[in-house]
């Protein structure tokens, strides 16, 4: 044992006097004279019964552990009370296991019972603590306990302590690397969790134990992607940067035709994108784009890079700067622009997080000038900045330097050279040299800009001048020879051996074109030779060898004279040189061969040197890294890979595990979910806890997206049944596909939901159905299917009997507690199978489409999406509206005739269209009548009025005969009522068609309250309001039937009275006529519209519309007015 | 990822080490305080060290290093994020971050860097949480803990970290409920000799304090949002409302918290209409010069206010370093005081507020060496200020609304322009 040593290190250790973790404690002062009785008396403090008095001693413990003072002898004491009941001694003392641990193994293994025993504590913080504490203890023979409770851990109800294991899983590995398979395992499971929580820290496990596992990946990469946003902010650097890396590996260059086509105009190409950084223009562009070259982005690798976006806009500069690395590494160069704005801004921060930044703005401007051109003048420099700061944004600087802004930079330079900080004039004047090189247009002016300096008082900067001039004039040395001689008569002067030395290359370099000064300056430098500093006796005989060989006659003595000198040299290398040079130009007998090429070897034509900044290739480290920063490679540092030659199949993403599918008999997979079922419990409780994180999930909503699907049928819309198949289970559906191959069967979930819906009809049966039908999803759409007179019965079948057997499993789950796996490996796959296809529906939608929202119609789609964020729908607003009822009304888009058996109806399903809210949600129903199938339906090169984007739904790759299939695309249409003209392309044909929307499918509803409403209705007065008068007809009348009409009529939400009487029917009419409102915004510009129904006793009812398009107003009056009189 | 942290004193001494991983020997200092021999300057030092097995990462915060050290490839602006994170816990917790403070609450600190990484990871950076498991030390709480021996370890275990909020503790209550908002912008700006600008940007931010009982949700919109064009959000603030309705709606952190910081420019590179041209707003005449072959120079500076929309311009201080070859400065103040210290070179003149009636003006001679020739460059001025009620952007806040509470909540807002970086080139 070492404690005596140990001891007797802290003894040593003590001697100095006034420690200051005694000195705050006044009571201390007196007791602790010496050493031996410090150690007593803590011990005895430690044994003592009191917990003050255990406190006050390990509060010592650990200032003297911080302050690096060894007090392991004490850990027998310590190590007692670690369970102790006063949670800042256990934590005190946890402090100091955790510190000492690996010294003392063997006293340390008494302190695993107690977490063995906090691991089964029914506290979620308690087990997380106790697992953390005892991964942290570095003791071998504790890897196997360490090992059982991560595994344990992992399959934890509570998110909690699931993100503990996470963490644990890289201390267990670094202890024992041969865990790493097992840990593996434990990884893929956690990967495959769908909280927020655990994700940042199981990437990180990942990063650590198995980065080379990309495959793992595969099958969380959407998931991931999707919620990227609400994870906390570290996670979201370990999390960008690992999907920077598996994108390299997955998906093709998006430059790749680029590089070929557009080389030479790179700089103009990129000049202009930088300010264009809306998404609008990157799509329109990324359409151009995929227009013209055959290359067409992954839609995941388009996710990656959408999902990420936002984050620019972090607090964290850590988090901004990933970003702006896989933009920098990933996107289409055209898009890359818009990292550059949020890394000047980051320019504002610490000087820590600017060295930083700026040296990695330095490489990007190397391969990405255009990008940071607009920015120029926020790397200007400031007198008040660190020398390596400003050394880093004269890097940058320099690199933008073009024939455009040449002229103000050099400007910005001349102020430089000013400065009082000398390294940084040194380093202003190589980098006006290397502007010079760049840019031919002003290298004569930068030439004589230095030559001026040459008379400059200071050394250095003379110096550093002479030393770039010499690079400058090696270019054309012919223009020059006057400064050459300027240059020669500076040999007096200047002392700095580097300009020195330079001097002396360009004379003997150039001798020609100074033949008379040349031998005078040989002649003086032979006189100081001995004094020289050694890189200028190398040089001086270089000139003497140069002069010998052009102008022997006058130089022969003199180098003769210098060549004697060096030989005699104390350092070797002039020595050598000075013989080399002698055998080579001097002929004597004996050496005849080399001599002849003397000329040839001393006075070839040496090349201009290239100037090059010292960031070029850095970009081969990935952006942000240490190694990038460092330019070394670092321990741990995973290569960016390249680009693959051919992308690998995408659909590895997919969250289906293929190749297992084929094995499935129909009981067997029932049998495998039952176990799977087994595991499920946990999942749907850790939703309980972890609800927000899930939630907050912008695309997805796990258990209650399921229910919301039957809510929004009630709502009347096709929409959310066509959301609800995607959503109640991606996986199932996918599932089910393969299951209708083997059986022959076919899917056709989607018709049956439509006319699900259309059977539906009352709200409030609905809301009630809802609130009745959350915990089993699923039941509620099979319930109302029964009616279902669609052609596939058995698949139908096959899948409420599934659905049963689930419930019945989960009844069972109720009673058994989980049981840890056992086979983990074969049963990984289909365990997240069943977690998917039961709790988080849409995050593995191949492509985003519009999801349902949790809430109703009446709120506005921000809103709502923004509420998901934060799980508040319920308690928040919960506004007695009604929602328009009926089924929505569907326009033929393509008849079955003309489209020769394809019969096309589209209808605005209202749902925001999640990928873009500037779009309008049209659903697409495709049925085909004919005989045969159709293959490969897809809308093609829209051609669209200007401004009018589209975003086209997946291609549908089959349509057997006899079925239906519907999807949603997103268009908009620029706040007009022009249709959108769209080819719709099958396997054989192409059909022209057109989406024309009614006015009132151009907004979306907002939320506002009446006095909110006012205050913006009288804002949008004058020529943005319109005002008809109506008789309502007799069924008009009431409340239900105008709010009705209205909702049918445009896509508004209904703004609540200020007296609640919708609330309460019973209530008494409310003295005067009743107004109704209804607000809403346009999609494309988010206008408000604002409209107002004022119904009177007797006389007309009068209908008012302020919005600030009027040509929006005008039509939808005549909507609204058509809708009320009919 | 970060193994161990050392804090190092302006004098070179470590006075707190903390290790998440295996101990990490404090001489692996040393490569540290070889670089910090090495600069100059104290700020200086290289953020990043290679080490042969190590690399030290630091930040320098009120003359304190903050070095970690890790061992292998992690991305340094990660560890960098982290530290100042660390820092601005400190701050929060014990008011200051000096060596004095950490050293009387090394036991809090211990405590706070247990919390805040494991293994080497963040774990949890939100102050709201810190404090839930850990109780900020109070003259107050000190003295009952003195004599109770109660602790400042949170008895509750925390729920914030799994709360839906993660940046708001649960159970909230104040007597008063309050939410106050202070926009505070600071211009940076480069005038170069001739007067004209050469760059100007604002850095502003919202930082807020609120006390509010419950779960608030608010909502603030500005007048003019097109104005934050280049914006960071606390984590709190819903993007995509944002980014549909320009409004922040956000459930606020409790207490102190910066909900987002902007940054306007007046150069190019943003969509035409977002053009903000900065407005300065106060002007320099200066005249400073040195003749060749006298050993006199002389100085001249007179201070305006322009585009001020008639606020007053406060608290006005000069800074000026002046060329080594000035051996004193002999200088007249037409209102404060300047002073120049011989050694340092550094004029300084606290003008205080501008008069606009009496412009400010600081007049005299500098006596050089004798013989020395005259310096290359004039000074640069650097001036600070002050504005109150004033967003030099004219960022203005239309309204704050509050949703999910019952009870009225007390709303202030402030406005304030700082100089930043306001350097005038002479």
């Amino acid at each position: 044992m070492s404690a005596s040593s140990a001891f007797s290190d802290e003894k040593g250790g003590s001697s100095s006097v006034g420690e200051p973790e005694y000195g705050h404690d006044p009571a201390s002062g007196g007791i602790f004279s010496s050493d031996y009785k410090r150690h007593d008396d803590l011990k005895e403090m430690l044994d003592s019964n009191k917990d003050s008095l255990k406190l006050e001693a390990m509060k010592r413990i650990v200032a003297m552990i911080a302050r690096g003072k060894n007090t392991s002898d004490l850990f027998p004491a310590v190590v007692k009370n670690v369970a102790c009941k006063n949670i800042e001694v256990k934590k005190l003392v946890y402090v100091y296991l955790v510190r000492y641990a690996e010294e003392q193994q063997d006293l340390a293994l008494l302190s695993i019972s107690t977490f063995q025993r906090g691991l089964k504590d029914p506290n979620q913080l308690i087990r997380a603590s106790a697992l953390r504490v005892l991964s942290s203890i570095r003791v071998t023979i504790i890897v196997p306990i360490m090992m059982l409770a991560i595994k344990e851990a992992a399959s934890d109800m509570s998110p909690y302590v699931r993100k503990t294991a996470a963490h644990a899983i890289p201390k267990l590995y670094s202890l024992d690397p041969e865990q790493k398979d097992q840990l593996i395992e434990v990884i893929e499971k956690l990967l495959a969790d769908k909280t927020t929580l655990v994700a940042g820290s199981v990437v990180m496990a990942f990063e650590e134990v198995c980065p080379e596992r990309i495959d793992l990946i595969h099958k969380n990469y959407r998931k991931l992607c999707n919620l990227l946003v609400d994870v906390e902010e570290w996670g979201q650097v370990v999390i960008i940067n690992m999907l920077t890396r598996y994108a390299r590996t997955q998906f093709l260059n998006p430059n790749l035709n680029e590089c070929l086509l557009e080389e030479g105009g790179e700089s103009t190409f990129y000049g202009s994108d930088a300010d264009q950084d809306e998404d609008e223009d990157e799509d329109k562009k990324d359409e151009a784009l995929s227009k013209r070259k055959p290359y067409v982005m992954d839609p995941d690798h388009r996710l990656l890079l959408r999902n990420t976006k936002p984050l620019l806009q972090s607090r964290n500069a850590a988090v901004v700067m990933a970003v702006a690395q896989l933009y920098f590494h990933l996107a289409p160069k055209a898009e890359v622009g818009v990292i550059a704005k949020a890394l000047v801004r980051l320019l504002r921060s610490h000087s820590e997080v600017q060295y930083v930044v700026l040296q990695n703005v330095a490489t990007m401007t190397i391969k990405r000038r255009g990008m940071f051109e607009p920015y120029l003048k926020s790397f200007y420099i400031r007198s008040t900045d660190p020398t390596q700061i400003k050394v880093l944004k004269l890097e940058v600087l320099t690199n933008l330097a073009s024939e455009t802004n040449i002229s103000t930079i050099l400007r910005e330079f001349q102020t430089y050279i000013k400065s009082m900080d000398k390294d940084f004039v040194a380093a202003t004047i190589q980098a006006i040299g290397r502007c010079a090189t760049h840019i031919g247009e002003v290298r004569d002016t930068c030439l004589n800009g230095l030559v001026q300096l040459l008379s400059n008082r200071d050394e250095l900067v003379v110096a550093e001048s002479v030393v770039v001039i010499k690079k400058l004039l090696q270019m054309q040395p012919e223009k020059h020879s006057d400064i050459i001689k300027h240059m020669a008569k500076l040999t007096d002067n200047i002392q700095v051996p580097m300009a020195r030395a330079s001097i002396l290359w360009l004379i003997g370099e150039y001798c020609e074109h100074v033949p008379k000064i040349a031998p005078d300056v040989l002649r003086k430098m032979a006189k100081t030779f001995t004094n020289e500093e050694d890189i200028v006796k190398l040089q001086i005989i270089n000139l003497a060898a140069k002069l010998y060989l052009t102008n022997s006659k006058q130089t022969k003595l003199l180098t003769q004279y210098v060549l004697n000198l060096a030989k005699y040299d104390q350092n070797y290398d002039i020595r050598d040189r000075a013989r080399f040079i002698r055998q080579l130009i001097v002929p004597t007998d004996k050496c005849g061969a080399l001599s002849k090429y003397a000329k040839k070897l001393i006075l070839a034509l040496k090349p201009a040197p290239i100037l090059e900044s010292p960031f070029k290739d850095r970009d081969h480290f990935q952006l942000g890294s240490l190694s990038h920063l460092l330019n070394t490679k670092a321990g741990g540092y995973q290569e960016l890979p390249d680009w693959p030659q051919d992308a690998p199949d995408p659909s590895v993403r997919n969250v289906e595990v293929k190749e297992s599918v084929p094995e499935w008999t129909k009981c067997s997979s029932r049998e495998k979910r039952k176990e799977k079922k087994v595991e499920k419990p946990f999942y749907s409780d850790s939703e309980g806890e972890s609800g927000p994180t899930e939630s907050a999930d912008s695309e997805s909503d796990s258990a209650s997206s399921s229910a919301s699907g039957s809510e929004q049928s009630g709502s009347g819309s096709e929409e959310s049944e066509e959301s609800e198949e995607r959503s109640d289970s991606d996986e199932e559906e996918e599932e089910e596909e393969e299951e209708a191959k083997k059986r022959k069967t076919q899917k056709k979930e989607p018709i049956e939901a439509v006319q699900q819906s259309e059977s539906e009809q009352s709200s409030e049966e609905e809301v009630k159905k809802r609130k009745v039908s959350i915990p089993p999803p699923r039941n509620v759409s099979e319930s109302e299917s029964d009616d279902d007179d669609s052609p596939s019965d058995s698949s139908q079948d096959s899948e409420s009997e599934d659905s049963e057997s689930e419930a019945e499993v989960k009844k069972k789950k109720k009673i058994t507690p989980p049981k840890a796996p056992t086979k983990p490996v074969k049963k990984e796959g289909k365990k997240e199978k069943k977690e998917m296809s039961l709790l988080d529906f849409d995050d593995f939608e191949p492509t985003p489409s519009p999801q349902v929202t949790p809430v109703g119609n009446f709120l506005s789609s921000s809103l709502v999406t923004d509420l998901e964020g934060l799980s508040l729908t319920d308690t928040v607003l919960s506004p007695a509206t009604i929602s328009p009822s009926g089924s929505l009304k569907s326009y033929e888009l393509l008849h079955r005739i003309t489209g020769e058996g394809l019969w096309v109806e589209y209808c605005f399903s209202r749902q925001p269209f999640l990928p873009d809210p500037h779009m309008v949600a049209v659903q697409i129903q495709f049925t085909n009548s004919a005989a045969t199938e159709a293959k490969s339906l897809r809308l093609e090169e829209a051609k669209l009025q200007s401004g009018m984007r589209v975003k086209e739904f997946p291609e549908i790759e089959v349509l057997p005969a006899g079925e239906s299939a519907t999807v949603v695309m997103g268009v908009d249409f620029c706040d007009s009522t022009q249709a959108a003209n769209l080819q719709l392309c099958t396997h054989s044909r192409k059909f022209f068609v057109s989406i024309q929307p009614p006015v009132g499918e151009l907004m979306t509803p907002s939320f506002m309250t009446e006095n909110e409403f006012k205050k913006e209705q009288g804002q949008l007065m004058g020529m943005n309001e319109i005002t008809e008068k109506m008789q309502l007809p007799e069924r008009c009348q009431n409340e239900h039937a105008i709010v009705q009409r209205v909702i049918a009529a445009a896509n508004l939400s209904r703004v609540p009275c200020g007296s609640d009487k919708e609330c309460s029917s019973p209530a008494p009419p409310p003295p005067g006529p009743p107004v109704h409102r209804f607000a809403g915004r346009t999609v494309t510009s988010g206008s408000l519209v604002l409209v107002t129904v004022a119904t009177k006793e007797s006389g007309p009812s009068q209908l008012t519309i302020n919005c600030e398009k009027m040509v929006i107003g005008t039509m939808l009056v005549k909507d609204i007015l058509l809708a009320l009189t009919q | 990822m970060i193994h161990s942290l050392f804090l190092v004193n302006s004098s070179g001494d470590i006075f707190l080490e903390k290790h998440w991983k295996s101990v990490v020997s404090r001489s692996v200092c040393d490569y540290f305080f070889e670089a910090q021999e090495r600069a100059t300057e104290p700020e200086n030092v290289p953020p990043v060290i290679p080490t042969p097995h190590h690399y030290l990462i630091s930040v320098l915060r009120h003359r304190i290093y903050f070095v970690a050290v890790i061992q292998s490839e992690v991305p340094p602006l990660f560890v960098i994020e982290f530290l100042h994170r660390v820092v601005d816990t400190f701050q929060d917790y014990f008011g200051v971050c000096t060596e004095a403070a950490i050293k009387d609450n090394v036991v809090v600190v211990y405590e706070l860097l247990e919390e805040m990484l494991d293994n080497g990871f963040p774990l949890a950076t939100e102050s709201n949480i810190l404090k839930e498991l850990i109780k900020p030390p109070t003259i107050l709480r000190t003295m009952v803990n003195t004599i109770t021996g109660s602790t400042n370890v949170g008895e509750q275990l925390p729920t914030g970290q799994l709360s839906v909020v993660p940046w708001r503790r649960t159970g909230v209550k104040y007597t008063n409920n309050e939410a106050y908002f202070d926009v505070v912008e600071e211009i940076d700006v480069i005038i170069d000799k001739s007067g004209s600008t050469i760059t100007a940007e604002i850095q502003g931010v919202i930082d807020a304090c609120v006390k509010l009982t419950g779960m608030p949700d608010l909502t603030l919109s500005f007048m003019n949002p097109r104005l934050l064009d280049d914006v960071s959000f606390h984590p709190c603030v819903r993007f995509k409302r944002w980014e549909a309705e320009r409004i922040l709606s956000f459930i606020p952190p409790d207490g102190n918290f910066r909900l987002l910081s902007y940054h306007v420019s007046s150069q190019n590179g943003y969509p035409v209409g977002y053009r903000s041209l900065v407005a300065i707003p106060v002007y320099v005449k200066h005249n400073i010069t040195f003749r060749e072959g006298s050993s006199q120079g002389r100085f001249d500076l007179t201070l305006g206010p322009k585009q001020t929309m008639g606020k007053g311009v406060e608290a006005v201080l000069v800074s000026s370093q002046l060329p080594r070859g000035v051996l004193n400065a002999n200088l007249s103040a037409s209102q404060g005081t300047y002073t120049f210290d011989p050694v340092t070179k550094m004029l300084t003149w606290d003008v205080g507020k501008i008069n606009p009636q009496k412009l400010p003006s600081l007049k005299g001679s500098m006596s050089l060496q004798a013989g020395a020739s005259k310096p290359d460059e004039n000074p640069s001025i650097n001036i600070q200020f002050k504005i109150q009620q004033m967003a030099i952007s004219g960022l203005k806040v239309n309204r704050l609304d509050m949703y999910g509470e019952k009870y009225k909540p007390f709303k202030g807002i402030k406005y304030m322009t700082k100089a930043g970086k306001f350097q005038v080139r002479t």
